[in-house]
């Protein structure tokens, strides 16, 4: 199952919802707002270092340049994936939980 | 124009329908509730499944004159029956199940006693399998 984050953990708890409940092995891809979560050196960076023992993490590249945030302040195993990446996603998990 | 033919004769699958967010303060719950009852007609398997703010929208005694706004916990009435034709006539195979996370309603002070429908009670890590396990999750 493919589940995607699309607020900013500083502002809902929609990120521990998805973290409490996502199954271990099934892939989360952060977009929109989502994209803050994956940044290095915020107070929530540590759900998502943390989520990375049990879940594929992706984030959104177009997403991350619109809030000007670099990839290379991305949190290390997280991958970044363009529009095309994240249509193999959804292809390859099959059903799809968005988390709002 | 070309007439579009849908074949869902036999087509049974399992949906998971997430609640999270209060009633009333926004649409998604009762957003959620109609696609629940959609599914309905087309006779589906559905787990549906309150937590974080959702379990809210089961408490009893909704109350919404002086808001100006229709309460629809009535209508978990109908899903309860709807649940229980499902699971007494053997002629419908339809399987509803209706989840409350454990987690959620603790963290809230609430009970099961404090629903106006039967619930199942479901830990995070039981839930998070269900979910992984349907064949569609609709969210709110």
């Amino acid at each position: 199952m493919l589940h995607t984050v699309n607020k900013s953990p500083f502002e809902r708890n929609t990120l521990d919802s998805c973290l409490r409940l996502s199954a271990k092995g099934s892939a989360i891809l952060l977009i929109e707002d989502g994209v803050i979560a994956a940044m290095k050196g915020t107070v929530q960076s540590a759900k998502i270092e943390g989520a990375l023992a049990d879940h594929s993490v992706f984030v959104l590249g177009p997403d991350l340049k619109a809030r000007g945030l670099a990839e290379d302040n991305v949190i290390d195993g997280v991958k970044v994936v363009d529009y095309a990446g994240f249509v193999d996603l959804a292809v390859e998990h099959g059903a799809h939980n968005a988390w709002l | 124009m070309a007439e579009y033919q849908f074949d869902t004769e036999g087509v049974k699958k399992t949906f998971t329908f997430m609640n999270r967010k209060a009633p009333y303060g926004t649409v998604y719950a009762l957003e959620v509730l109609e696609t629940v009852l959609i599914s309905a007609a087309f006779e589906q398997h559905a787990n549906i499944v309150f937590a974080d703010d959702g379990v809210y929208q089961l408490k009893s005694g909704h109350d919404t004159t002086e808001i100006n706004m229709k309460n629809f916990s009535p209508t978990f009435g109908i899903i309860e029956m709807e649940k229980e034709d499902a699971d007494e006539d053997d002629d419908i195979d339809m399987v509803w199940r209706i989840i409350v996370e454990k987690e959620s309603m603790e963290a809230r002070g609430l009970t099961e006693d404090d629903f106006k429908v039967e619930v199942e009670v479901l830990s995070a890590a039981e839930l998070a399998e269900l979910i992984d396990s349907s064949d569609c999750v609709i969210s709110g």
